[in-house]
């Protein structure tokens, strides 16, 4: 790898690292906006025109709020918790693809980080990595309340974990490949995998909310009826930290619902785009196909949170254990039958 | 037993069949209830910019007032301020002095006149006690401030504009 690649590759690291940050700043600011629309309300208006300076006063005010650290708490583990959750919730989007190969000149860029070949295990491996901060947080601010809700949360991210992975078996047994690059290549055009997957694609989606925390899926942080589960003694930018990668999750899982069910940054029409605009032009109107799709996604994410009340911690594991993972099992077993028989006749 | 009304009715709980069981057509119809009020106008009052209207009888902010000569017509008999369950209104009454004819309608006056916006409760009950008709809670409602002591209004605050002769 030469020297420019080197650099094209840091710059990339940074680019996407920023929009990601700047698309989870945004989020906090959309999802007020969207519950408020939802609610027959205006939201958030007075920092600057609409409203659009507000998630910059929230961080401000983040910031300036009195850092507590509590007596008992284990001081080292206590930052790394917060640490952990929004690190884990950075490195995430490293393997999914924004676009095609795009041609400035004579020379290819790559629009992914990194292109390893077993990317959906890499997003796996992020994804379990993330359980980790919450029960961290939890157990170091030696708080039974904080203790039970990292409990809640762990187990409802393990539960969840499995019936997701096994979502994740049926859609692979079609792709033959762990790669993201190679799942988006095989998706061009309308080929989407949503048309061949879509029991799997449910069951994802329902796996995503859970694993981001988010409604109906909240109980880890279900602010009406715990204290604030895991961050109750979080304050300043430590809460921050966890309420903000909670945004930068829903970015990352939208972005990989693209990209494993959607067509990633495929439309229809692609190649005569790229025949008739050019290498250059057509992978871009790619990339902003990519994002229109991840910002539908999350937009599906606030307004089912706004539309559906949160489960009960036993319907939770129910739903966890008793539907979804025979259900992804049914899946795998008529995703093989069906396969097979189409290959016997040829099709 | 025979039912007091024909009100009563006897609900039968089914079974939920498989449609309900599965929750996804519930939240179907969920999603797109939310939807519907996505697109509807906001009910937001962006007050202060924008204000409700005030009903007919609405009680705000007092004002005494003058009569048609521009004269106050407060001749701090003090009976708004025993009407006031909340004790919210104090006065000191002043004799009218000669040269004073024009400021003044009769020959007592309130040379202090104070009320505690914090404790009134806008019963408007010193409006129907006032025999001399001078003082009405027909303002605007009070604004917030900082400070308690902000908040005891004197004459400088209720008393309405002169008249413009």
């Amino acid at each position: 790898m030469g020297g420019i690649d080197l650099l094209y590759k840091l710059a990339l690291i940074v680019i996407i690292f920023l929009i990601s940050l700047v698309v989870a700043m945004y989020s906090t600011y959309a999802e007020r906006k969207i519950a408020a629309f939802f609610q027959d309300r205006i939201g958030p208006n007075r920092a600057g025109p609409w409203g659009i300076l507000q998630p910059l006063c929230d961080g401000a005010k983040m910031f300036l709020k009195e850092e507590i650290i509590p007596t008992n708490a284990s001081g080292f583990l206590f930052i790394a918790g917060p640490s952990l959750s929004i690190l884990t919730a950075c490195i995430g989007s490293a393997v999914i693809p924004w676009g095609q190969h795009l041609t400035i000149g004579s020379h290819v860029v790559d629009l992914q980080v990194a292109d390893i070949n077993v990317g959906v295990l890499y997003i796996f491996g992020v994804v379990s990595l993330g359980v980790y901060g919450v029960m961290i947080g939890g157990w170091a601010s030696n708080n039974k309340y904080s203790l039970l809700g990292a409990i809640r949360a762990a187990s409802q991210n393990i539960s969840y974990e499995i019936s997701m992975g096994l979502s994740i078996i049926a859609l692979l047994m079609l792709t033959q490949t762990l790669s993201l690059r190679e799942i988006a290549e095989q998706q061009y055009s309308w080929h989407w995998n949503i048309l061949r997957q879509p029991l799997g694609f449910l069951i994802f989606i329902v796996c995503a909310f859970a694993e981001t925390n988010r409604t109906p899926f909240d109980l880890p942080e279900c602010e009406t009826e715990l204290v604030g589960g895991y961050h109750t003694e979080y304050s300043s930018m430590k809460l921050g930290f966890y309420l903000f990668a909670e945004y930068i999750n829903m970015f990352v899982s939208s972005a990989v619902m693209v990209t494993l069910y959607w067509g990633g940054y495929n439309y229809p029409g692609m190649y005569w785009m790229l025949a008739h605009v050019g290498t250059t032009i057509a992978p871009i109107i790619g990339v902003v196909v990519m994002f229109a799709k991840v910002f539908l996604f999350i937009f599906f994410f606030m307004w089912v949170r706004w539309t559906i009340p949160r489960f009960r911690y036993d319907q939770l594991m129910d739903l966890g254990w008793k539907v979804l993972i025979p259900l992804a099992i049914a899946n795998i077993v008529l995703t093989g039958v069906v396969s097979t028989v189409l290959r016997h006749f040829g099709i | 037993m025979e039912p007091l009304s024909n009100k009563r009715k006897l609900i039968e709980s089914k079974p939920l069949n498989f449609w309900e069981r599965a929750y996804l057509p519930a939240i179907i119809s969920g999603l797109s209830i939310t939807m519907k009020h996505f697109f509807k106008k906001p009910v937001t009052i962006s007050y202060p910019e924008e204000k409700r209207e005030f009903s007919e009888n609405f009680r705000g902010m007092h004002s005494l007032k003058r009569d048609e000569n521009g004269k106050e017509r407060c001749t701090a008999c003090g009976l708004c301020a025993l009407s006031c369950p909340a004790e919210a209104i104090t006065m000191i009454a002043a004799e009218r002095q000669k040269g004073e004819e024009h400021l003044y309608r009769e020959e007592k006056y309130a040379a202090v006149y104070e009320i505690n916006m914090l404790r009134c409760i806008f019963c408007g009950l010193c409006e129907e006690a006032c025999p001399k008709e001078a003082i009405y809670l027909d303002g605007d409602i009070v604004p917030a401030d900082y400070l308690r002591k902000d908040f005891i209004y004197g004459k400088d605050k209720l008393v309405e504009a002169p008249l413009n002769q």
